[in-house]
């Protein structure tokens, strides 16, 4: 038998090295899907100090490698289509770490856009509607089930009956997140709410009331990333990737072997911390992708901060808003920040941010080890990073 | 119906014709109880072509062990009336003359 690998040799071997979002996100009927790949693009490598003429790897989700290449005017060495939902963005920086690491690549270029409000560009999660003769088709779709509020909400469901967890607890999140989403300048919503507030909007799909489900908007986000070396000459300080993980599971929720837990979260989140070596308690700052207000929940279940079962006594008393002592989807999250289709991106944005401690009114204090975290599609797919800034190394 | 696998014994669901549990393909069909215990459900307020809202979509555990997508019929869509693990058995809706769709209604308790 060959050495197990852990991947504890390519900790700290590549950073993130500029981050931005597309030129304005929220309502954006002037842009087109691959309109906010591009915005996004242009603002991340400026945020580098590099041009697009650096690239070339390229690594996207929604659209493919080749749109978006043609779209941005680059042949690009290597490109990764890895498509599994929300979390592509976050297993993409585990490619990307692979791909220079192996020197095949020296910049990689991130992208995501969606236009899930305005629908202009025909491409993104969605858009693309579910074969009749699929699986899906066959056998999910025809009981009415079109639609992550109402499949992404059966895990939820189960939970509360093994658990005890209520959905005033769900409620929490969405209170404590709103209240991070007041000192974002980007965010969608930002006047402040309360647990009655969220219990009494209306109903999408009970255990969900709308204030504990996203938002539906255009945004685009990108990410360029280089190894360490060539991250130290720079514009930007590096933040660098001392974890990651990934996981892919069933594809139809009704597939989902134990509903209350992730088997994918479980086994990306496990890979990030055994690869990073840090502990739970070294974890300064969280972006823990809140589709719904339970999603989050869940997540901190698999990664390991709390015992199964325990998310819902954790969030409650504002524990992951402003002050804290669990600063949680510090941009306002997919709930009140901005939620395109497939919000991964902004988790890295965002955290790549704090450990830049550039987030401004929001910045948590001393913000130095971070997670970014996601399931993709109906917690099909999980994908994990965990990143610090130089002081981590 | 269902399918078994003949090499590991097991039941599965969805249909297809290599065992999802060890890849066998000598697997064949049999008649399944159509009881089971809900596993999970929600309540959709969201208006779906073909549904009258709100209605409920729910994941049944069947006694053969595999779960499936369904809807609950024959009761209320009230979270205070659907308990999960609580019995339903099969009821069937011929949704066109070609598609006839497996949901399932409540077993009253004490019944067989």
């Amino acid at each position: 038998m060959p050495p197990s690998i852990t991947g504890r040799d390519l900790r700290g071997s590549v950073a993130i090295v500029g981050v931005a979002e597309s030129n304005r996100i929220g309502i954006r009927p002037d842009a087109s899907a691959l309109t906010l790949h591009a915005e996004a693009a242009k603002n991340a490598l400026a945020d580098a100090g590099l041009g697009i003429g650096d690239v070339d790897g390229l690594f996207t989700a929604g659209v493919t490698s080749v749109q978006l290449g043609e779209y941005l005017g680059i042949v690009p060495r290597y490109s990764d289509g890895t498509s599994v939902g929300g979390c592509s963005f976050i297993i993409h920086v585990e490619h990307a770490m692979l791909a220079l690491e192996a020197g095949i690549i020296k910049v990689a270029l991130i992208t995501h856009g969606e236009s899930g409000r305005s629908r202009i560009g025909g491409t993104g999660a969605g858009h693309r509607g579910i074969p009749p003769d699929s699986p899906q088709g066959q056998f999910e779709a025809p009981f009415g089930t079109m639609g992550p509020p109402t499949l992404f909400s059966l895990p939820a469901t189960r939970h509360m009956h093994q658990y005890g967890t209520t959905r005033e607890q769900m409620a929490e999140v969405a209170v404590s997140t709103r209240r991070w989403a007041a000192m974002h300048p980007m965010a969608m919503m930002k006047e402040p709410i309360t647990v009655e507030d969220v219990m009494a909007s209306r109903p999408v799909c009970w255990p969900y009331s709308l204030f504990m489900c996203c938002l539906v908007t255009d945004a685009g986000g990108a990410v360029v990333m280089t190894r360490a070396d060539m991250a130290k000459q720079l514009a930007r300080s590096p933040v660098y990737v001392l974890g990651t993980g990934e996981g892919t599971e069933h594809n139809m929720v009704s597939m989902m072997a134990d509903m209350t837990s992730s088997q994918a979260a479980r086994l990306s989140g496990k890979a990030a911390f055994d690869m990073a070596g840090v502990s739970h308690a070294e974890i300064d700052v969280a972006q823990l992708y809140d589709a719904f207000a339970f999603t989050p929940m869940l997540a901190l279940e698999d990664l390991g901060f709390v015992a199964p079962g325990e998310s819902g006594p954790f969030v409650e008393g504002g524990r992951t808003g402003p002050g804290g002592d669990f600063p949680m989807n510090t941009n306002g999250g997919g709930l009140s920040y901005t939620h395109s289709g497939m919000y991964g991106m902004f988790t890295l944005i965002e955290l790549t941010r704090q450990l830049r401690g550039e987030a401004g009114d929001r910045q948590v204090p001393d913000a130095n080890v971070g997670i970014a975290h996601g399931p993709g599609g109906m917690f099909s797919a999980a994908g994990t990073l965990i990143a610090g800034n130089a002081s981590a190394l | 119906m269902l399918q078994r696998c003949n090499a590991c014994g097991q039941a599965y669901y969805y249909p297809r014709p290599i065992c999802p549990h060890c890849m066998s393909d000598d697997v064949h069909w049999f008649q399944a109880s159509g009881k089971g215990l809900v596993y999970s459900f929600v309540i959709c307020h969201r208006s779906q072509p073909g549904f009258e809202v709100p209605y409920v979509i729910a994941v049944v555990e069947l006694e053969e062990g595999p779960r499936m997508m369904t809807n609950l019929v024959g009761i209320e869509p009230d979270p205070e009336l659907i308990k999960c693990d609580s019995p339903v058995e099969v009821v069937y809706d011929d949704v066109t003359s070609d598609i006839t769709l497996p949901k399932f209604r409540p077993v009253e308790q004490g019944q067989p």
